[in-house]
């Protein structure tokens, strides 16, 4: 029978929130959000009804995206892989008025969380997320998690497919999963279609890439066992060519020789990192490929159903017309603002005439990925104008519209720059990807953001950080890394010392097609000197570069020894 | 004791028989023992009349009573914690890679929030959680009807069940 002819409920976009472009959601979809906030509204009220003690609510409330932390329960909405309409950022400006202060903050992993909810209207917020086909389901808990993925998709000119339908039927597959509910530890998967792999799946539990055999068709690459946190680690890979056919099998089996397996003993060696390390990766393999061979035929993923999937995610009709850019030019010449903001905070698209438009969240101005409720309508009417009401999250705390007409381009930065949204400096040292810490987070052992402002502000001079280049700054509060220090070209990791705050320094991390795990400076640095070794660092480089080298290519030639000598000479 | 036994509330008929238990003095009624006990006196226990159960720990290997499933009308898996997710791989395992039809029950840390995701896995015998109410328990097993993925419960994904 003809797939299209599966039941879908109307799609009036107005009331669903959903967009062509996206995956839009059938009967069952909307009802299994419905479901699960009917479900979650009852065990809050056994919880507060004391029917349900402390610690099996968390674990159902965690499973829901609800943590408690430093001064309130926060709430982690799940924005698969990282798309979005203009509707559900609405809705999302409305969460932000009704339940918390009046803004959220975007985390590396697509999603947006909201640090001051009471537990009681957690069960209403998530019924209004509904209303837009979104929600909280498996954002936390040890479970699998929203699978994330490459913020150019399908936009990219080096990609050699789409891979957004593959982690919708990703998240299909993984969402109540009846078998990996109670895992040892949460799982995260990645998928990257281009040759550039902006999705770092290398530092995932599962990194999926799509890559064509010799025969020329395409299939994934399958690594697994990275992570960051306490024991950074990199990807290895279990199966060099996978077929599609075979994705949710061969998932399924990783999942399953790790529920069965994974230590429970001691939550800091449970994620699967630390299996496949302790076993080694062949011996890993030969389990999952055993197990893999009793299933796979029994699990076949139909090409019909992958075709539904994608085609939800077709093309836009783009306007070939457009491709002209004499305006364009003349503007950038007559506007130096205009012309920084398009050279740093906008990138190629696949279409002649088009261009992709970073929305910077690193305004001096806010904490690194927070965004304010009116920022949050803003941009949902500024995608409607200019870029087909749809948009990204990006792994960098920024957000991304995809489809903007070059013609567009004046108007709409003209308006990101009114909300303060056109900071330029996409890809910068002050582009720094930096979790909550200290002030929010429960876990963290030391401050990121204030840090994060000193840092910024030590390089707000335009032409010294653009100067500086391609630098990637992460900082993390804590040895958990949420905001991926280890692999940061300059990474921060802020520990406590009998109740003093310390930031330990790594350099040389990277993720992009290969990853590598930053070296450690030497010993932490007190606070206030955290923006003046970023400054030393930056001046050794300035010093040592050779012609275009970038910041990570200088310190692989000359090493570290000439970093640690500035940063420790006078100390 | 009452468990829930195919959404049912019945009364327990099994026994459970611990490893000091001397082999000559079995009552003669439906047992359960340990993989320990079973090795040990596997000809005297396969020669009895009764029914048998065996229970596992989550670290024991389904496959390691795989010849012998035959002998067993139930098989136990133990939540030493409800967080413990082991043996929800374990009952799937027996289910799927040996065909095992018999009775498979949730034993421990066993509560509401987590039925369905048990009976979807093949679980249909469940001990609740002494802390726990077995009537309001039994109401945690349709909350969520929609179910994308195959699994014990049912053999196809969502999609397939609608284009079938």
């Amino acid at each position: 029978m003809n797939v299209n002819s599966l039941p879908t409920t109307p799609i009036d976009k107005a009331d669903t929130g959903q967009r062509p472009g996206m995956f839009i959601y059938n009967q069952f979809d909307q009802q299994l959000i419905d479901e699960r906030v009917a479900q979650f509204r009852d065990q809050t009220r056994r919880y507060l009804a004391g029917e349900l003690s402390e610690d099996e609510f968390l674990t159902l409330r965690l499973m829901n995206g609800i943590y408690v932390q430093t001064h309130a329960p926060m709430m982690r909405v799940a924005i698969p892989y990282g798309l979005f309409s203009s509707e559900q950022m609405r809705m999302l400006a409305h969460v932000a008025r009704t339940y918390d202060k009046g803004y959220g903050h975007f985390s590396t992993r697509q999603n947006i969380q909201f640090n001051w909810l009471k537990m009681e209207e957690t069960p209403d917020l998530l019924a209004d997320l509904a209303s837009v086909q979104m929600h909280a389901i498996q954002t936390s808990g040890n479970c699998i998690r929203n699978t994330t993925t490459d913020p150019l998709a399908g936009v990219a000119g080096d990609e050699l497919e789409d891979p957004r339908p593959y982690c919708e039927i990703i998240r299909q597959w993984s969402t109540l999963h009846p078998e990996f509910a109670y895992l040892p530890r949460k799982f995260k998967i990645a998928v990257s279609g281009a040759q550039k792999d902006r999705a770092v799946t290398l530092v995932h539990d599962i990194g999926l890439s799509l890559v064509k055999n010799d025969a020329g068709e395409i299939g994934f690459k399958v690594s697994v066992g990275g992570g960051l946190g306490r024991t950074p680690m990199i990807a290895q890979t279990v199966r060099p060519f996978l077929e599609k056919q075979h994705l949710l099998s061969y998932l399924e089996a990783v999942l399953r020789i790790y529920n069965l397996k994974g230590r429970r003993d001691n939550k800091y060696k449970a994620r699967i990192k630390i299996l496949v390390g302790s076993m080694g990766v062949e011996a890993f393999t030969k389990l999952v490929e055993a197990e893999w061979l009793q299933i796979k035929d029994s699990m076949i993923l139909d090409q019909t159903e992958i075709d539904r999937v994608k085609a939800h995610f077709s093309p836009f009709d783009y306007e070939t017309s457009s491709s002209d850019n004499t305006e364009l030019e003349q503007t950038t010449a007559n506007n130096p603002a205009f012309a920084r903001w398009l050279e740093h905070n906008t990138s190629e698209h696949k279409v002649p005439g088009y261009q992709v438009v970073h929305v910077s969240l690193k305004s001096p101005q806010a904490a690194p990925g927070d965004i304010s409720a009116e920022q949050m309508d803003t941009i949902a009417s500024l995608a409607e104008q200019y870029s087909f009401g749809l948009l990204r999250s990006t792994y960098d705390q920024n957000l991304v519209l995809a489809d903007v007409k070059q013609s567009d381009l004046f108007v709409l930065w003209q308006a990101l720059k009114d909300a303060d949204l056109a900071t330029p400096t996409i890809g910068t040292l002050n582009d720094m990807i930096c979790c909550p810490g200290l002030d929010f987070c429960a876990l963290a052992n030391a401050s990121s953001i204030d840090v994060a402002a000193d840092i910024q502000k030590r390089f707000q001079q335009l032409d010294y950080l653009y100067d500086l280049g391609d630098i990637d700054l992460k900082m993390s509060g804590c040895m958990n890394g949420c905001a991926h220090h280890s692999i940061g070209h300059i990474g921060i990791l802020g520990v406590d010392k009998k109740g003093v705050e310390w930031y330990q320094f790594t350099l040389g991390g990277f993720s992009e097609n290969e990853a590598k795990l930053g070296q450690r400076l030497g010993r932490a640095i007190a606070k206030a000197d955290v923006a003046d070794t970023v400054e030393k660092i930056a001046q050794v480089y300035i010093e040592q570069r050779q012609a275009n080298e970038r910041f990570v290519d200088t310190f692989y030639r000359i090493g570290i020894e000439p970093f640690k000598g500035r940063v420790y000479e006078s100390h | 004791m009452k468990v829930i036994n195919n959404r049912q509330i019945v009364a327990d008929s099994w026994q459970r028989i611990d490893d000091e238990s001397n082999i000559e003095n079995l009552p003669s009624d439906k047992i359960i023992v340990s993989l320990a006990f079973w090795n040990e006196h596997k000809q005297s226990l396969a020669a009895r009349d009764d029914a048998l159960g065996i229970t596992l720990n989550p670290e024991e290997d389904v496959a390691e009573i795989a010849a012998d499933l035959s002998s067993f009308a139930l098989v136990v898996l133990q939540f030493p914690a409800f967080r413990d997710g082991r043996a929800y791989s374990q009952a799937r395992n027996l289910r799927l890679h040996y065909d095992y039809q018999g009775e498979i029950r949730a034993s421990g840390n066993v509560l509401r929030d987590q039925l369905a995701f048990m009976e979807r896995v093949g679980f249909n015998s469940f001990e609740i959680d002494e802390h726990q109410d077995i009537n309001d328990a039994i109401n945690g097993f349709d909350e969520v009807e929609v179910k994308y993925q195959a699994s014990s419960d049912e053999p196809l994904p969502l999609y397939k069940r609608l284009t079938a």
